[in-house]
C-alpha cells in the first residue's frame, strides 16, 4: 500500500528540459529530442578563432546556404550515439560473418583473374575515395551549424572510414595478407591514368572552403554516381562473371547506402525548400560538380563496365536532384 | 593457401595509415593549411605511434556493447524511481553543477577534435581524434540522458544548454574550452589531450563518480565508469602527442613548455569547482579534495613529469602555488557561492556540524583557522533568521574568469590581486599565473566576454540582476537560487520520504 502512495504523490515537476519543451511542449521528450536539440552554443563566443578570425567559433556564416532554423534538419533515422552504433554494431556483426565465410571458404580462389584483377585495379582504390569522404564529412562537423546535422556528419564521417577499412580488407583477402593487393591498387590510384581524374578530384574536394559545397559534391553527387557505377552497376557485372561471392563483401556498402540516403534526402529536400536562392545555390553546385565528377569517373567506368554506364548513372543523379527539388 | 597472420601493428598501417597519399594536384598545405603557423615543426608524420589501433568495426562493436548496459540501467533508474535512493537531496547540486559545466564542455571537445580530426596532415593522429570526437558526443548525450531522470523532479537542471555561453560562472569551464579551440591545432591537443584529459580528468571523474556511488546515484556512476574506457584512449592519445612533438624537433620543447605552463595553470582554476564538489557537494564523503589532488596529480603527474625530464620539459611553473592553494581553493569556492547564492543556478548550504568536523579534520592547517569561524558565523546569523546574500556579483580574473578569491600563499588573509594594463586598458588577475598568460597573449585575452562587465555594460537584457537571471540566463528564480532550506527540491524530498 505504501508504495502506491509513493507512486502517486511522485508527480514529476516537469517533462523536459525548458530547450525542448520551448519546441515540442512541456510533454515527456525522445532520446533523440534531448540529445539534440539546441545543445551547440551559440553566442558569446570569447575568443576568435586563430585559424578563421573572420568567424566566430560557432558560425553559421561559413556557408552560403541560410537556414532560420538549421534544427529543422532532423535525422529521419532518429540517430543519436547509442542508437547509431546500435545500428552499425548489428551491420557490421553482418559483414563480419560474409567477410569470414569467404575466407574461410577460401572464395578468393575461385576468381578468375580477370576479376581478381579488376577488383584490385578499380574497387580497392575506391578506399582512397572513401577516406576523402571520411575528411569531407569531418569538415562539416567541424565547422557547420547545429548539432541536428552535425551528429549526422560526425555518424558519415565515421562510416566512410569504417568503408575505407571495408575496401582494405577486401584488398587482403585477395592477396592472402601480404598486402600486395593493396600496394597495387595503391599504385593504380597514384600512377594510373585510369585514376588520376578522380585522385585530382579528390585533392580539389580537399582545399574546397564552403562546408555545405563539400556536402553537395560529396555526399550527393560523387556519392550517388560511385554508388550507382560500384554498388548496382558492378554489382550485376560480377553476377554475371559468375562471382556474386564477391558481393556478399559489398552488403555492408549497399545497406549503408539505403540507411545513408535516407537522411541525406530529407535533408537535402528540406534545405532546398527553405528558400528560393539556397535551391539555387544547390543546382549551381550539384551542375558545376556533377561536370567535374563525371570526368572524373569516365575513364574507370568505361573499364568497369562499359562505355555506357556513366550516362546511366548519369540518369540516376538527375532522377535524384529532381526528386530532392533541386531544380 | 593459408592466409598469412598479421600483427596489430602492420594490420592497422594496411587498413587505416595507407589510405592517405602524397598529392600531386594540390598543394597539400592547402588541404592541411593550420600545422605551421604555431610554430610546431613536423618533420615526419610517419613517426605518429598509434595510441590505440581500433578499426571502425571493432569500435561499433564494444561502444554498442557499452550503450546497450548503460541504457538497461538508465531505463532501469528512471521505471524506479532511481533518484529516491540518494542520499540526500543536497547531492543533486553536484548534479546541476556536473550537467551546467561539464556537458557543454564534452560538447567542446566533440567540436574541438573534430577540427584537429579533419586539419592534421598525419592520418594516424587524425583518425584518433575524430574517434575522440565522436567519443565526445557520446559524452555530451549520454550525461544529458543520465540527468534527464533528475530534470523531472529537481529544479536547475532545466536549462543547462541555455546557461552554458551566459551565466557569470559558467564562462570559467566554457572559455576554457574557447580557449583551447580557438587555438591552433597542436596547441588544442595539447591543451585538452594532454593538460586537460591526460593531468587533471582523473581528478574528476574517479573522485567525482565514486562520489555519486557513495550518494546511491546510480545513473551517473554507470555513465561514469562507462566512459573510463573512453577516457584511457583520450590518456594514451595525450601522452602520444607530447611526446611525437617532443620528439619531431628540439625547437618544439619551448613552446610545449609554454602550452604545459598556460594549461595546467588553467586546468587548476577550473579545477576550483570540481573542488568545491567534493568537499562540500557530496554529502557522503569519499575523499578530500585535498586527497584527490595529491594522488591523482601529486603521484600521477609527478611520474609523469619524471618521464618527460629527459626531453627537457619541466614541471609546469607554478606548480608549487597550486598545491599549496588546494588547502584553500574548496573552502574560497563554496564560501563565494554561498555568499552569491541569489545568483547561482543551483543550491548553497552551510555544511552540517559533522561536516565541518570532516573538514576540520581533513585540512589541519587551514580550516579552523581561516573557514570554520566564517560557517560559525553563518550558522548563527541563520538561527536568527538572518541568512545573507551578497548583492550583485563578483569580480573576475580577466583570464580564468573565477572570481577574485584567491589569496597568496604567505598570508591566506590577502586577496591576490594582479593587474596590468594593455593599449590604455586595465585588466585584472586573480593570480600570477592567470597575469603570465595574459601578458603573452593580450590579443587574445583582450576579447574575454567577461558575464559581470557584460550585465554592466547593458549587454545580459537589462541592469537589475533579476531580470538578467530570469529573462537572459533563463533561471527560474526563486526555485533555482538560494539556499537549499526552504527550496522547493527539499520541500518535495520530505514529501516523497514521508509518503
Ligand atoms: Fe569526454
Ligand atoms: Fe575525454
Ligand atoms: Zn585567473
Amino acid at each position: 500500500m505504501s508504495v502506491e502512495i509513493k507512486m502517486a504523490t511522485l508527480e514529476p515537476v516537469r517533462h523536459t528540459f525548458t530547450q525542448i519543451a520551448k519546441r515540442f511542449g512541456d510533454k515527456p521528450a525522445s532520446r533523440y529530442q534531448e540529445a539534440t536539440y539546441d545543445i551547440q552554443a551559440v553566442t558569446n563566443f570569447h575568443y576568435k578563432p586563430s585559424w578563421d578570425p573572420q568567424h566566430n567559433l560557432n558560425d553559421a556564416s561559413r556557408t552560403a546556404i541560410q537556414m532560420a532554423d538549421w534544427y529543422v534538419l532532423k535525422d529521419p533515422r532518429q540517430f543519436y550515439y547509442a542508437t547509431y552504433v546500435a545500428s552499425r554494431a548489428r551491420m557490421q556483426d553482418n559483414a563480419e560473418n560474409n567477410y569470414s565465410f569467404f575466407e574461410k571458404r577460401q572464395l578468393a580462389e575461385r576468381l578468375s583473374d580477370e576479376v581478381k584483377n579488376k577488383l584490385i585495379r578499380l574497387l580497392v582504390p575506391l578506399r582512397h575515395v572513401e577516406h576523402t569522404a571520411n575528411l569531407n564529412n569531418i569538415y562539416g562537423v567541424s565547422v557547420g551549424f547545429g548539432t541536428a546535422l552535425t551528429q549526422a556528419l560526425v555518424y558519415e564521417g565515421m562510416d566512410r572510414l569504417g568503408i575505407a577499412q571495408y575496401l582494405s580488407r577486401i584488398g587482403l583477402i585477395l592477396d592472402g595478407n601480404t598486402g600486395t593487393a593493396l600496394e597495387q591498387a595503391k599504385q593504380a590510384w597514384m600512377e594510373d591514368s585510369t585514376w588520376q581524374r578522380m585522385r585530382a578530384l579528390c585533392e580539389e574536394l580537399l582545399v574546397q572552403k564552403d562546408w555545405f559545397e563539400v556536402l553537395i559534391a560529396q555526399d550527393l553527387v560523387m556519392d550517388t554516381l560511385t554508388a550507382d557505377l560500384y554498388y548496382r552497376q558492378f554489382d550485376c557485372w560480377l553476377a554475371d562473371q559468375q562471382a556474386h561471392d564477391v558481393t556478399m563483401l559489398l552488403e555492408f556498402m549497399q545497406e549503408w547506402q539505403k540507411d545513408r540516403d535516407r537522411w541525406l534526402d530529407s535533408t537535402l529536400k528540406l534545405v532546398a525548400s527553405e528558400s528560393d536562392s539556397n535551391r539555387q545555390q544547390l543546382l549551381q553546385w550539384a551542375n558545376h560538380w556533377s561536370g567535374k565528377v563525371a570526368e572524373a569517373l569516365a575513364p574507370i567506368a568505361m573499364e568497369l563496365i562499359d562505355g555506357d554506364a556513366l550516362s546511366r548513372s548519369m540518369d540516376a543523379l538527375a532522377t535524384r536532384l529532381n526528386k530532392l527539388g533541386i531544380k | 593457401m593459408a592466409a598469412k597472420k598479421l600483427n596489430m601493428k602492420d594490420k592497422y598501417k594496411m587498413l587505416t595509415r595507407d589510405l592517405d597519399w602524397e598529392f600531386s594536384y594540390q598543394d597539400r598545405k592547402e588541404a592541411f593549411p593550420y600545422e605551421e603557423y604555431e610554430g610546431i615543426k613536423i618533420t615526419d608524420w610517419s613517426k605518429w605511434e598509434d595510441p590505440f589501433r581500433l578499426t571502425m568495426d571493432a569500435y561499433w562493436k564494444y561502444q554498442a556493447e557499452k550503450e546497450k548496459k548503460l541504457y538497461a540501467i538508465f531505463d532501469a533508474f528512471a521505471q524506479n524511481n532511481g533518484h529516491l535512493n540518494i542520499s540526500d537531496p543536497r547531492y543533486v547540486n553536484a548534479l546541476k553543477v556536473f550537467l551546467g559545466g561539464v556537458t557543454p564542455v564534452e560538447y567542446q571537445a566533440y567540436q574541438g577534435f573534430a577540427h584537429v580530426g579533419r586539419q592534421f596532415g598525419g592520418v594516424g593522429a587524425r583518425v584518433a581524434c575524430q574517434m575522440q570526437s565522436i567519443d565526445e558526443l557520446r559524452h555530451v548525450q549520454t550525461q544529458i540522458h543520465a540527468m534527464s531522470h533528475y530534470n523531472k523532479f529537481f529544479d536547475g537542471l532545466h536549462n543547462w544548454n541555455g546557461m552554458q555561453d551566459k551565466v557569470w560562472y559558467m564562462s570559467v569551464p566554457t572559455s576554457f574550452f574557447h580557449d583551447a579551440r580557438s587555438s591552433g591545432p597542436f596547441e588544442f591537443l595539447l591543451a585538452i589531450s594532454f593538460s586537460f584529459e591526460y593531468v587533471l580528468t582523473n581528478l574528476l571523474f574517479v573522485p567525482f563518480m565514486s562520489g555519486a556511488a557513495y550518494n546511491g546515484d546510480m545513473a551517473t556512476v554507470t555513465f561514469g565508469f562507462s566512459s573510463q574506457s573512453d577516457e584511457a584512449r583520450h590518456m594514451t592519445l595525450g601522452l602520444e602527442v607530447i611526446k611525437f612533438l617532443l620528439e619531431q624537433h628540439e625547437d618544439n620543447v619551448p613552446i610545449v613548455q609554454k602550452w604545459v605552463d598556460k594549461w595546467f595553470w588553467r586546468g587548476t582554476r577550473v579545477l576550483g569547482i570540481v573542488s568545491m564538489m567534493m568537499d562540500y557537494m557530496l554529502p557522503n564523503k569519499v575523499m578530500s579534495w585535498r586527497e584527490a589532488w595529491e594522488i591523482y596529480f601529486e603521484q600521477a603527474g609527478g611520474a609523469l613529469f619524471k618521464d618527460l625530464a629527459r626531453y627537457g620539459i619541466k614541471p609546469p611553473k607554478y606548480v608549487d602555488i597550486a598545491t599549496a592553494q588546494m588547502d584553500h581553493m574548496s573552502h574560497q569556492t563554496w564560501w563565494n557561492f554561498y555568499n552569491f547564492g541569489e545568483a547561482a543556478g543551483f543550491h548553497t548550504w552551510i555544511p552540517s556540524d559533522k561536516e565541518l568536523d570532516w573538514l576540520s579534520e581533513k585540512y589541519p592547517q587551514t580550516f579552523d583557522k581561516y573557514y570554520r569561524p566564517r560557517w560559525e558565523l553563518a550558522k548563527k546569523m541563520e538561527a536568527e533568521g538572518k541568512r545573507f546574500y551578497s548583492k550583485g556579483l563578483p569580480q573576475l580574473c580577466n583570464t580564468c574568469q573565477v572570481a577574485m578569491i584567491n589569496t597568496e600563499v604567505d598570508d591566506p588573509t590577502m586577496l591576490v590581486y594582479r593587474s596590468t594594463e594593455y593599449k590604455g586598458e586595465k585588466y585584472h588577475f586573480c593570480s600570477d599565473g592567470c597575469h603570465d598568460i595574459f601578458v603573452d597573449e593580450p590579443e587574445k585575452f583582450v576579447q574575454s566576454w567577461l558575464p559581470v562587465h557584460q550585465i554592466l555594460q547593458g549587454n545580459c537584457g537589462g541592469a537589475d540582476l533579476e531580470t538578467v537571471m530570469r529573462e537572459y540566463y533563463g533561471m527560474d528564480v526563486g526555485v533555482d537560487n538560494l539556499d537549499m532550506k526552504g527550496s522547493p527540491d527539499e520541500l518535495r524530498w520530505k514529501e516523497w520520504k514521508s509518503a
